[in-house]
């Protein structure tokens, strides 16, 4: 079974992720040898209905590194492209430490 | 281009065959410097779709010398020659439903003053023109008795996607009955304190303590609904607020008669006809 893709959430707008926990959440995903995708903010994502986005509900399996699970699953469908029900983990880097998002992301990837 | 809309320029760093891997320390700069730019990156890894068409514009970089300076440059150049869109423009900022809680009742339709919302072919609320609303007011989901409207960038819960707990529930459905005490709607109270102070201005003969007066009215008000102060300044009148709620109501009331007698047999209105 294919490891599921990681995708980072940079929440380029508003301070309401720390950045320090966002910061070392790239700085370990740069250090693990894992793929991932990386966007500068996934409301303005939504907002567009990028593309981006059905790329990735499509892909398969994913883990999330953002906000609140229910605001990134809502986004998704905001845009048209909904979340799979299953195979998606959702990190919340607002209330949970680096270390934490870190190890659940690249568990096994 | 309109501000919401378009595709972005996604920079693909390329680190397989053909080309030596930066540094961890170098990878994370490039990355960070380009996401600091407003562009989507993909680091691929072995058996991965990198470079699928998703119709956005896609920046292969991979000479290992570069610095994330020059990743951006580059970035930037490709950018500017596809036309892809540029990040800054807009801060997204604009309510997301969460329809495993929303019961289709048009509050926030009826309340919001910026057109945000309306609603889809078959009467379903939804958000329609985000690029509307008011940056950082979160007003629309505070009439929610639902709790099902999210602005993820907001600072505390549950408006910014946390969980609901059954007390949010009970708070947000107080918060509307309140604002029915107060004479129907929240924007009416709200006017009806800036009315006071404007009397006061006019009996008391005092600009400046009246204008103070309508400054602290306002201030309050703002603060306890978190309402960014030009939206306060904005309100219509309480007439033109009852006109939109009782045009709803008519189109809604109008609607369901047609749909008892004809069984839906004919089209749904369509969204120029629920335009309120």
């Amino acid at each position: 079974m294919a490891a599921p893709r990681i995708l980072f959430c940079h929440c380029a707008y508003a301070k309401v992720v720390p950045p320090e926990v966002k910061q070392e959440v790239l700085r370990r995903l740069c250090e693990s040898g894992a793929g991932f995708d990386a966007v500068p903010d996934l409301c303005d994502m939504s907002a567009r209905k990028d593309p981006a986005l059905k790329r990735i509900a499509e892909s398969g399996a994913v883990r999330i590194a953002a906000c609140y699970p229910r605001a990134v699953k809502w986004l998704f469908h905001a845009a048209g492209m909904p979340l799979p029900a299953e195979g998606v983990e959702i990190l919340n880097m607002r209330t949970q430490s680096a270390d934490e998002v870190s190890r659940d992301l690249l568990e096994k990837s | 281009m309109n501000k919401t809309q378009g595709p972005n320029q996604r920079i693909v760093l390329h680190e397989g065959p053909g080309s030596a891997p930066l540094s961890s320390e170098e990878r994370y700069r490039t990355i960070s410097a380009l996401l600091d730019s407003g562009f989507e990156v993909t680091r691929p890894s072995r058996g991965w779709e990198a470079a699928r068409d998703d119709g956005s514009t896609i920046l292969i970089l991979e000479n290992t010398e570069l610095k994330a300076e020059a990743a951006v440059a580059a970035a930037r150049e490709a950018r500017d020659r596809s036309g892809a869109r540029q990040l800054g423009e807009w801060k997204p900022w604009f309510p997301v439903i969460d329809y495993d809680r929303c019961t289709n009742c048009m509050q926030c339709l009826t309340f919001c003053l910026f057109d945000v919302y309306g609603v889809d072919e078959n009467q379903k609320i939804q958000v329609q023109h985000q690029s509307n609303c008011k940056t950082d007011c979160p007003a629309c989901s505070r009439v929610c008795p639902e709790v099902a409207i999210l602005f993820p960038k907001y600072k505390n819960g549950p408006i910014n996607g946390d969980a609901v707990r059954q007390d949010d529930v009970r708070r947000e459905a107080m918060k509307v009955d309140i604002s029915a005490l107060l004479g129907g709607d929240l924007y009416a109270s709200l006017r009806n304190r800036t009315q006071e102070a404007r009397k006061r201005f006019s009996t008391e003969r005092d600009e400046s303590r009246a204008l103070l007066e309508r400054k602290r009215c306002l201030k309050e008000l703002g603060k306890d609904l978190d309402i960014p102060p030009e939206v306060l300044m904005s309100l219509p009148s309480v007439e033109d607020i009852h006109e939109r709620a009782e045009r709803a109501k008519a189109k809604l009331a109008a609607r369901q008669a047609r749909s008892q007698t004809v069984r839906d047999a004919r089209p749904a209105p369509t969204e120029t006809e629920w335009g309120i």
